[in-house]
């Protein structure tokens, strides 16, 4: 099958990591840093630049739930549901994260592509409880009121 | 820097670190944790930074030899000072003030007051009841504290090889390569009685006398980071704060079991602990702490990063070499042990970050120090990060043995807003609920695993009479069910099942003879499963059902949530008082379950009301509210 898929970039990968199967997680983490998911085009490359099959690859890339085989929003938002964020009331953070951003049952990426909502079990800044991270950066003491204004100023910034 | 090439090379670099250091009349400590940098500490540091230069002091955010002033002032980023909840945080030495909440407008007054004229600012410092608290160890979140493993959080830079070396960072590293065999070596730590913090509690001197007695030369030794149980952040801390312990810990049980590669396996949710150990890691290679013939030695030992990818289940020994080994994840059928056949098949040292950070002060004060601290079996102390319902969240260290009640109410400052105390959920999804009776029980391994629960990796999460433990349970049981890898069926299938009951007990469609139901369930899954996440999945239910079976019942035969947090199991009501008659909510209600005559108080049919909570948003008066 011929595609128009550009491998340099992930023939730079390898050369980094290393042509061997004890580097797969971490050629997969790069490929998903660059792309912000795994593109299928790359599952074949790989597994034969490692020297592997490609239900193994797929295999690891599959187990792992930070690998994502769907493309992702541009902005990503993580609400914390570790047990002191849970008790602290994440659940209610999570409902209004979901409902400003108009996220229907089930649904993880905004329509038109712009935000991906996941939940994580712990970021390790319980004492801030609930907190959520947007690409990477923690905001804590989340409440679904500062939720609103939030979401409305990342709208904003993403435009 | 240059390399190491042998012992004198270190002394010589210890001394000079020591008066570099000696030399700053003032040393300003910027908390760097995951927490404090989420409540901006690094405008903080920026700006104190900044404020500094403006005040035409030399600042110095890394020791250095020759001096540009002749006052030079430190700054540094240091590791997690505890108090998570109070961050930012700013720790000022050599006095010991500690100030909370500190914001970048803050920096001019600090500078100015505690810098230049050495005076503290009371405003910031921490007050109770109309007393102040300058100091940090005269605050009672840290009166009962023992910090050994946390003992350079708060007073080095988390960045600086030099400032670790100042406090004598490597010497144990030292010790360990000139002074001692790896027998010795092996010997003090079995001694010392320690025991793995990662939650099994497995001497860790057995564990390496094991790897060293295999015929196999080919040894590794690995790190478990995958700190993964919701609700605890000690490991981070350390990796985050203090990350040359951590390696010169590592570099140690290498010497002793002879293996020449080490891997640190942190996980993907913990970013600034790789930035800060990779950090680490490039330091000591260069000073020839790390690398090939270490200080002329003789002896190799190297550390490499792996990042985890967002499995529970890596937390388990043989699925965490698996992930390494770039596979997935899966915990295989024991024996072989990890410390036969562990990574590539090799004998393997694998210990979790708190174990190995307490080597290094093993190694240096020796194993009748370390057994003085703590318990006769379980000596030493424990991090724990201590969250919840609770004043004071953030990270702690206690001596083993320290009462439930010493760590929630003088530690922790008590619940908060008056809150009354229900349980303390202990060990993650490992672990179980401890309530109050269990309050003056000591916390070290044996007498909590007596009482159905365990340390685990050290995560407290206390709970107040407002948390419902049928829910608590059912949190946990998705955690593990969505974590569970499926490749042993009483783990994939039991914890699934065991979650729909408890999910439609907390609906309110609870059956009779769930709980027993339940119980066989735990039974089985727990003596069944292959691993560790399967053979404690049960945990959490089994001690909520063995602590609070009436709450289940409850729930079962009554449909009522005696904690009020079941929203399924709510009822809705208008108070008489309030309600005014407007009519509002009875227009809004999707169900038609609100009638009554216009100015005349409204009444809820609970037999149609179908829980969503409109009418309570939308009533003017607040006179709507939810009842057990």
């Amino acid at each position: 099958m011929e595609s128009n898929f550009d491998f340099s970039q992930i023939d730079e990968i390898l050369d980094r990591r290393g042509r061997t199967p004890q580097a797969t997680i971490a050629i997969l983490q790069d490929i998903q840093e660059l792309y912000n998911y795994l593109p299928h085009e790359v599952f074949p490359y790989i597994a034969k630049a490692l020297g592997i099959g490609d239900a193994k690859l797929y295999g690891v890339a599959t187990f792992y739930k930070n690998f994502s085989l769907e493309p992702k929003g541009k902005c990503i938002i993580h609400c914390c549901d570790g047990t002191a964020c849970h008790v602290r009331g994440s659940m209610p953070v999570l409902s209004a994260v979901r409902k400003e951003l108009g996220l229907k049952d089930g649904q993880a990426t905004t329509d038109d592509g712009r935000f991906t909502v996941e939940t994580v079990a712990c970021l390790g800044a319980c004492g801030l409880a609930p907190v959520l991270t947007v690409d990477g950066e923690v905001h804590p003491n989340m409440t679904p009121e500062k939720v609103a204004s939030l979401v409305a100023d990342l709208k904003e910034k993403i435009d | 820097m240059e390399k190491l090439k042998n012992r004198e090379d270190l002394s010589n670099l210890r001394r000079k670190c020591i008066e570099s250091a000696a030399a700053q009349k003032t040393k300003v400590m910027v908390c760097g944790g995951t927490g404090c940098v989420a409540s901006g500490s690094m405008q903080v540091y920026e700006q104190m930074q900044q404020t500094m230069k403006n005040h035409g002091l030399d600042v110095e955010v890394e020791l250095v030899e020759d001096h540009c002033g002749s006052n030079p002032v430190g700054l540094n980023l240091s590791g997690c000072i505890g108090i998570c909840e109070l961050g930012p945080l700013v720790r000022i030495e050599p006095q010991g003030w500690l100030y909370f909440k500190v914001k970048p407008g803050d920096c001019e007054e600090i500078v100015e007051r505690s810098v230049i004229a050495g005076e503290p600012v009371e405003r910031l410092a921490y007050s109770e009841n109309g007393k102040v608290f300058l100091k940090q160890e005269d605050v009672p979140f840290y009166k009962k504290q023992k910090r050994v493993v946390l003992e350079h959080c708060g007073h080095a830079s988390a960045l600086s090889i030099k400032g670790y070396i100042a406090l004598g960072g490597y010497s144990s590293l030292e010790k360990a390569l000139f002074d001692m065999t790896g027998d010795e070596i092996i010997d003090e730590i079995s001694k010392s009685k320690l025991r793995g913090r990662g939650g099994g509690g497995f001497p860790a001197g057995r564990k390496w006398k094991q790897v060293s007695q295999q015929a196999e030369t080919e040894r590794y030794v690995v790190c478990n980071g995958d700190e993964g149980d919701p609700g605890a952040f000690m490991d981070q801390s350390v990796m985050e704060g203090d990350p040359h312990r951590l390696l010169e810990g590592m570099a140690i049980a290498g010497i002793a079991v002879g293996a020449k590669v080490g891997y640190i396996y942190v996980r993907a949710e913990y970013p600034l602990a790789v930035k800060r150990l990779q950090n680490a890691i490039r330091q000591a290679n260069e000073l020839g702490l790390l690398g090939s013939n270490i200080l002329g030695s003789g002896v190799d030992f190297e550390i490499r990063i792996n990042r985890g990818a967002g499995a529970f289940v890596c937390g388990e020994g043989s699925a965490l070499t698996a992930s390494i080994e770039g596979k997935r994840g899966m915990p295989r059928v024991k024996p072989p042990r990890t410390t036969e056949k562990g990574l590539f098949g090799k004998p393997t040292v694998l210990n979790n970050v708190e174990t190995f950070a307490n080597v290094p002060s093993i190694v240096e004060k020796g194993s009748d120090w370390f057994c003085s601290i703590g318990t006769e079996k379980s000596p030493g102390t424990k991090a724990f990060a201590l969250t919840g319902d609770i004043c004071h969240t953030g990270l702690i260290e206690v001596p083993m043995g320290t009462t439930l009640r010493e760590v929630i109410f003088d530690i922790g400052g008590g619940m908060r807003d008056g809150a009354e105390f229900k349980a303390v959920q202990i060990g993650g999804p490992s672990g179980g609920c401890l309530d109050s009776d269990d309050l003056d029980a000591p916390l070290d391994f044996d007498s909590l695993s007596e009482r159905g629960a365990i340390i685990g990796s050290g995560g407290l999460v206390v709970m107040s009479q407002k948390t419902c433990m049928v829910e608590v349970a059912r949190f946990f049981m998705s955690f593990t069910q969505r974590e569970s890898c499926g490749k042993c069926v009483p783990c994939r299938e039991g914890t699934k099942r065991m979650l729909e009951i408890l999910e439609r007990i907390v609906h309110g469609d609870g059956r009779e003879g769930d709980i027993e139901r339940l119980e066989d369930l735990a039974d089985t899954v727990s003596h069944t499963s292959l691993c560790g996440l399967g053979k404690t999945a049960p945990s959490p239910v089994s001690s909520t059902i063995a602590k609070f079976r009436d709450e289940y019942e409850a729930h079962i035969r009554d449909h009522r949530c005696p904690a009020g947090a079941c929203t399924d199991l709510m009822n809705y009501v208008i108070d008489p008082n309030l309600c005014k008659g407007c009519s509002k909510c009875s227009r809004i209600c999707p169900a038609n379950a609100i009638s009554g005559k216009l100015k005349k108080p409204y009444t809820i049919d609970t037999s149609l009301c179908i829980r969503c909570g409109a009418c309570m948003d939308a009533c003017n008066f607040g006179a709507i509210r939810r009842e057990a």
